[in-house]
């Protein structure tokens, strides 16, 4: 392993592929500010810029320096105007942006910064450690299992949703499974629910639903309630952009956690930063200490170093079945693996004995990658948080503006603006009525794996057997039941008692 | 009836017409060698439907009680007429017609539009600050999207190519 460290160092270290790496995070950074164009896009877009470079090592490492930048400035974008462009910075947008609101998104930013640098360098740590060794333990993992991990994860977040209605927060999971399932699935070939509208063939665009449950709404209820933004008074000037000493050791323990959760969560396929965000928020929510957990959702701390954590491990744990078994976890993983067959590099498990100098240069450009992200964007945070102290007749135009154009570039197709609206007028009523609205999209993003894997079982077991012949699988849907009923047992105990006392008096 | 019992209502109708679908309209169409597996496209939408009915009939019947000390409201919406309403339904207005004049019109002309007026309506009326950032950004914005992404959008209004 130390001369295969040695051979990395001595590749990322040039000078051109420093270079790379300080392009790429910029590239990702920026575009990735931009709601609409996730990590993924981003890459789709460099890959011809990334082959005509020629060399594998530096080509994945101008694409692994953008993935970062790509997830950095996605996050940027969640905490400042609460629209988050990618997947997985959709829980980052849950308590970086009230800190945002409340004048702290100098704060924020940074907090964001160091929890992604430390997320990133943890699990590259674990990826030189482990990545031989999961490869092997990834492949236990069934198609049933996943579907149980996803039931597990989409009913952690209902139970956790917040507002202490869990019927509320299982609904609107129920309404992003079922919206989930219009369009033509992967598996049969067949359109299902579109109403014969050929608009709907290919289903709801995530970008637009992302658009329309989050930035849309609040929008909205920036123009109705003036008040409710402190923007031009004090967030005019960034101030304390430092972290105190007492809320570095609040949230050291969470990232430490999260980024080994994130990572072990990363390296299942299929799984990801989404998965790996959200149930990173779910679990170190339901751990706080109760004064602490009523924080949540209100400009936690942290709440929001868990999901940035996670999300940026997961992106490296992703990168484990990439280049050790060849299968790419993700979306973006996928498109990794299709520009490294464009350059005449095969992952998989002899990835590290033919091609050395890759493998290890990859995994080194990524320390590299997080330090020149953390350098680079700590003295930006000031300049970066400004948006806020633009005034709100420009702001709000520009912040319609840019949900429109995100729906639009994605689809190409001016019917999903007007689906944009109406959708985004839905979320606002749902928001009077105080349902959340982050169950419905997540529940939208897992639907499709979800009903995948459903269905993979099920012919692999001939019907509804798996449940019963897997004994992790019926585990994990009993931690499931137990997570969506033990929240209302709770509070049915809370009131009982609350009444006993009031008796008693 | 409180708002989210209404809601409840309408998710409940969406329910039960998507059950409909699934298990009396949708599988019409399957073609018999499919309706050999032992899954079906209709499979998920139904447990999805019943699952759905459910959970909206709790809400609507009132079966879980609400937190006892309800908290506030960013927004209330018994008071909708003391906020700036009328704002926030030109601003949707704006984008529908943002939208159907998109393709048409182009993307310079109606961009251009769309942040003049929107901030017009918002209440400024510094217009030699407003046209000119409106103008720059709309510039900026078409050209990181059609020279460095390579995207396409019409700049020009159809009658000029």
């Amino acid at each position: 392993m130390l001369e295969g460290i040695l051979i990395g160092l001595s590749t990322a270290l040039s000078l051109t592929n420093i270079l790379m790496v300080i392009g790429g995070v910029l590239i990702g950074t920026f575009i990735g500010m931009l709601p609409g164009l996730g990590p993924m896009s981003i890459i789709a877009i460099m890959i011809p810029v990334a082959i005509s470079i020629g060399d594998p090592s530096a080509a994945l490492i101008l694409l692994a320096g953008v993935y970062y930048g790509a997830i950095f400035g996605g996050s940027t974008s969640s905490i400042l105007l609460n629209a988050p462009g990618v997947a997985g910075t959709v829980a980052t947008a849950f308590d970086g942006y009230p800190m945002a609101r409340a004048g702290k998104a100098g704060k924020a930013l940074t907090i964001a910064a160091i929890s992604s640098f430390a997320g990133g360098t943890i699990g590259a740590i674990l990826l030189m450690i482990f990545a031989p060794m999961l490869s092997s333990v990834a492949l236990l993992f069934h198609s049933a299992e996943y579907f149980a991990l996803m039931v597990v994860g989409l009913s952690a977040i209902a139970a956790f949703a917040g507002t202490g209605q869990v019927a509320k927060a299982i609904l609107m999971t129920l309404l992003g499974l079922i919206m989930a399932t219009v369009g033509e699935g992967a598996l049969y070939n067949l359109p299902r629910f579109t109403m014969g509208l050929m608009d709907l063939q290919s289903g709801f665009s995530f970008i637009t639903l992302a658009m329309a449950m989050f930035a849309l709404p609040e929008a909205l209820f920036l123009v109705m309630h003036p008040m409710r933004v402190n923007t031009g008074g004090n967030s005019g000037k960034i101030t304390d952009l430092r972290i105190t000493r007492a809320e570095a050791k609040a949230i050291a323990p969470v990232i430490a956690r999260q980024s080994l959760q994130g990572f072990f969560i990363g390296v299942l396929p299929g799984a990801g930063a989404t998965i790996a965000s959200f149930l990173g928020y779910a679990v170190e929510r339901n751990i706080a200490p109760k004064h602490e957990q009523d924080e949540f959702g209100k400009g936690s701390i942290k709440g929001l170093a868990a999901p940035e954590t996670a999300n940026n491990a997961a992106c490296t744990g992703s990168f484990v079945p990439l280049l050790t078994l060849g299968i790419p976890g993700s979306g973006t993983t996928a498109i990794l693996l299709g520009a490294l067959i464009a350059l005449n590099v095969s992952p998989g498990p002899r990835l590290m004995i033919d091609n050395p100098q890759v493998f290890w240069s990859v995994i080194i450009s990524m320390y590299i990658g997080n330090l020149v992200l953390l350098v680079l964007n700590l003295p930006l945070i000031p300049y970066i948080a400004k948006i806020l102290a633009i005034p709100r007749t420009f702001l709000i135009p520009f912040i319609l503006f840019f949900t429109l154009m995100g729906a639009y570039i994605g689809q190409n197709n001016a019917t999903e603006l007007l689906i944009l609206v109406g959708m985004g007028v839905a979320a606002t009523v749902l928001r009077f009525a105080d349902y959340p609205l982050a169950p419905l999209l997540i529940g939208f993003i897992l639907g499709r794996m979800l009903e995948d894997n459903f269905a993979r079982s099920m012919q692999l077991y001939d019907g509804i057997g798996f449940v019963v012949e897997r004994p992790m699988t019926m585990g994990l849907l009993a931690i499931a039941l137990l997570l969506v009923l033990l929240p209302s047992y709770r509070a049915y105990r809370a009131r009982v008692r609350a009444r006993g006392v009031a008796d008693g008096d | 009836m409180a708002l989210d019992r209404w809601i409840a209502l309408i998710i409940l109708g969406i329910a039960l017409a998507y059950g409909y679908a699934a298990y009396f309209t949708m599988d019409a169409g399957l073609p018999p060698f499919m309706q050999r597996n032992p899954i079906w496209p209709s499979t998920f939408p139904k447990v999805l439907s019943v699952l759905a009915i459910l959970t909206a009939l709790v809400i609507l019947l009132g079966l879980e009680k609400a937190p006892e000390n309800p908290k506030e409201p960013d927004i209330d919406y018994r008071r909708l007429g003391d906020y700036k309403i009328g704002q926030a339904a030109a601003l949707l207005g704006l984008m529908v017609a943002y939208a159907v004049l998109l393709r048409p019109a182009g993307f310079l002309l109606s961009t251009g539009g769309f942040l003049i007026i929107g901030a017009s309506v918002l209440g400024e009326r510094r217009y030699l600050v407003l046209i000119p950032v409106a103008a720059l950004a709309t510039g900026i914005i078409w050209y990181l999207v059609q020279v460095v992404l390579g995207i396409f959008l019409r700049p020009w209004p159809f009658f000029l190519g």
